[in-house]
């Protein structure tokens, strides 16, 4: 009986040894790789799988990816995280794409205290009060703020109409910073009109803008319904300049939108044209060779959260969770895909922002706006 | 502020415009789901999603096979047709005799199913609907711009309803349905095979969905798996309004709640937000009010 169960106690640390020997270091990733951003998930998914290519293993241990489907919607993305947390035992989130699929996630990784980095959620109530979620791109706050700066100075806009999805966190909230922005700046807001995700009709909404005839657009929505609006508004014959956000940095703009987003101006966390470190510039000659097509902006940040992860791991020196939340809110001039990156306790990045437009349906480099 | 001194008539008709385009596009789909329910009273809650797949195969058919517009059309109106008389022989003809309620489940699998489907199969981007050019143009008639699009929704519209009421008044066929949604046992008894009848009344409103499918999507262009689901519960809100059963019912509530969608957030432009709600509330106070519909017969006892 006794020589029983100490063979049985030997093989078991023996086998407990091995296993943690190449006991992989297990990310996760919940991002909408279907529904209504679906291209921004898939995009991130590109540079997350791309970036692992390059950095495969971190502290001598391979690096295990999990991937989570939020199918674009807030329900989803919380019962991602869930999953990713409590059955693959994820060590650190990447994820998610879009501000309103972040903050109904962010709160459990809180709770559970599992570090959370996002590519692209830029509005402020992502990271606010809470110490496990960060993100590597500007706030909407900023986003607003330069907006409305490009459309008083640099378009010379005196009125704007607003058209925003009040179904979107990000929407409303960048609406609303750009507004106050735009008045305080001197100019006027003629017309507002709202929408839910998924609509695909904005024909009353432009009409009852046409009558006011703004000098500018304000569009903060995703791609397909400014593809959409701009397409609706021309057929209109609503002739102003169309200016959006990092939201609409997608090959779908310019596919679904054709010649009506021609002359769009939007902020955007990154354009090839900025890369001038040596990660960036052969990431995107990986990228390139792959995938045949250009660097974009969600698959550059969708990476960058990877490397800084990984970064922050090497750092921290083990792949405890609140060692890598520490050592992830003490980055400094990180040299990511788009540029330099600092993190901060709050959870938010000091990162320059980039303006955009497109041009003979091509998204092309106008400015760099430092922070 | 629009409204207060002036009425601004070119407004108005340019929003009656688009209005009745929507309209049009919605009776469309009204009228399969009303047949169906008259004929077999079920609520295809999968009708919704022909239109999806009538726009996929069109997009498919021009993208990939290259083939000419008029051709695309048919097949794919074929198509869903078919796909139709499969939804009903594989999912609904199984449970004829089973309580409805059982049949209305399996509608929503069926909806279900369609759209994942469409999600694994196609991938869950929107895929851009190639533009036809002939009716890219748009027509000014004084401040009012009526874009061709409209005009042939509109001709096309009034086209397959007109046909559709000659075929359920006038054919033995449409007979033979209006002699179902009375009484399907009697009419059994009289020695029509019954399941014929039900198949054509599927392709009949398969096909209207498909015409209306690809229509929709050549005013909205982007395609994706779920693009039918809103489409097709405000066909069905639509159905409820005109009176569900009627096929005139169905066109009256179509065009109905097509402007009033617009009109009312255009008038209102805070209202910009609530215009499903808008929809849905509707049918609401329809229920409520008169749930027989704008055209339906009081049920009997």
């Amino acid at each position: 009986m006794v020589k029983v169960v100490t063979t049985l106690l030997l093989v078991l640390s023996i086998m407990s040894a091995t296993v943690s020997a190449a006991d992989p270091v297990v990310i996760g990733a919940y991002l909408p790789m279907t529904g209504n951003v679906a291209a921004y998930g898939q995009m991130g998914w590109e540079g997350v799988s791309l970036a692992k290519k390059v950095e495969p293993e971190v502290l001598g241990r391979p690096v295990d990816l999990k991937l989570a489907d939020t199918k674009s919607d807030k329900v989803e993305a919380a019962n991602a995280v869930s999953r990713l947390i409590e059955k693959d035992k994820v060590v650190a989130i990447i994820g998610e794409m879009i501000s309103g699929n972040t903050i109904a996630g962010a709160d459990f990784a809180e709770r559970r205290k599992i570090p959370m980095v996002s590519p692209t959620a830029t509005n402020p109530i992502v990271t606010q009060g809470k110490k496990f979620v960060f993100r590597v791109c500007f706030i909407d706050t900023d986003q607003g703020r330069v907006a409305a700066k490009l459309a008083l100075n640099q378009l010379r806009a005196g009125t704007a109409a607003l058209i925003y999805d009040i179904s979107q966190d990000y929407s409303v909230t960048l609406a609303d910073v750009f507004k106050k922005e735009f008045i305080q700046g001197g100019g006027k807001i003629v017309s507002e009109t709202k929408f839910k995700s998924g609509d695909r009709d904005f024909t009353p909404q432009l009409s009852s803008m046409e009558g006011t005839k703004p000098d500018v657009i304000y569009a903060p929505i995703y791609y397909t319904e400014c593809a959409l609006v701009a397409k609706q508004a021309s057929e209109m014959g609503l002739r102003a300049i169309i200016l959006a956000g990092d939201g609409v940095q997608a090959p779908e703009l310019t596919q679904l939108g054709g010649k009506a987003v021609e002359g769009l101006y939007f902020t955007a966390h990154f354009h090839r044209d900025m890369v001038s470190n040596e990660r960036g510039k052969k990431f995107m000659e990986l990228y390139e060779k792959e995938f045949q097509k250009n660097l974009d902006a969600f698959t550059a940040m969708g990476a960058d959260a990877y490397f800084i992860i990984l970064d922050a791991i090497r750092r921290a020196g083990s792949a405890d969770p609140v060692k890598i939340r520490d050592a992830l809110a003490a980055t400094k001039d990180f040299e990511g895909v788009s540029g330099k990156i600092s993190l901060k306790p709050d959870g938010n990045a000091v990162k320059a922002m980039v303006v955009n437009k497109v041009q003979n349906g091509k998204f092309v480099y106008v400015t760099t706006i430092n922070p | 502020m629009l409204g207060a001194e002036t009425v601004d008539y070119s407004f108005i008709i340019q929003q009656i415009v688009f209005g009745l385009t929507l309209g049009c596009l919605y009776s469309l789909i009204a009228i399969g789901y009303t047949m169906v329910y008259g004929v077999v009273r079920l609520i295809n809650f999968a009708h919704g999603d022909l239109l999806m797949v009538a726009a996929y195969i069109a997009f498919f058919g021009i993208v990939m096979f290259h083939l000419p517009w008029p051709v695309v059309i048919f097949i794919s109106v074929a198509l869903t047709g078919l796909l139709g008389i499969l939804i009903d022989r594989g999912a609904y003809k199984p449970l004829r005799k089973s309580p409805r309620i059982s049949a209305l489940i399996t509608a929503i699998g069926v909806s279900f199913l369609l759209e994942n489907l469409g999600l694994v199969v196609i991938g869950g981007r929107p895929k851009t609907f190639p533009p036809l050019w002939s009716v890219e143009k748009i027509i000014r008639v004084g401040d009012v711009r009526i874009p061709m699009l409209s005009v042939w929704v509109v001709a096309i519209t009034a086209v397959l309803l007109v046909l559709v009421i000659l075929v359920v008044h006038r054919s033995k066929i449409g007979m033979a349905m209006r002699a179902l949604s009375r009484d399907m046992e009697t009419v059994r008894l009289m020695g029509i095979d019954a399941d014929r009848v039900i198949s054509f009344t599927f392709v009949l409103g398969s096909s209207l969905a498909a015409a209306g499918g690809i229509m929709w999507c050549m005013k909205y262009p982007a395609l994706e798996p779920f693009m039918g689901v809103i489409p097709g519960l405000k066909a069905f809100v639509a159905a409820v309004l005109g009176g569900i059963g009627s096929v005139g019912g169905a066109a009256i509530g179509g065009m109905a709640l097509g402007l009033a969608e617009i009109l009312i957030v255009a008038i209102e432009p805070q209202w910009s937000g609530y215009r499903d709600a808008i929809a849905f509330s509707i049918l609401i106070i329809i229920l409520l009010t008169r749930p027989t519909g704008i055209m339906g017969e009081e049920l009997p006892d």
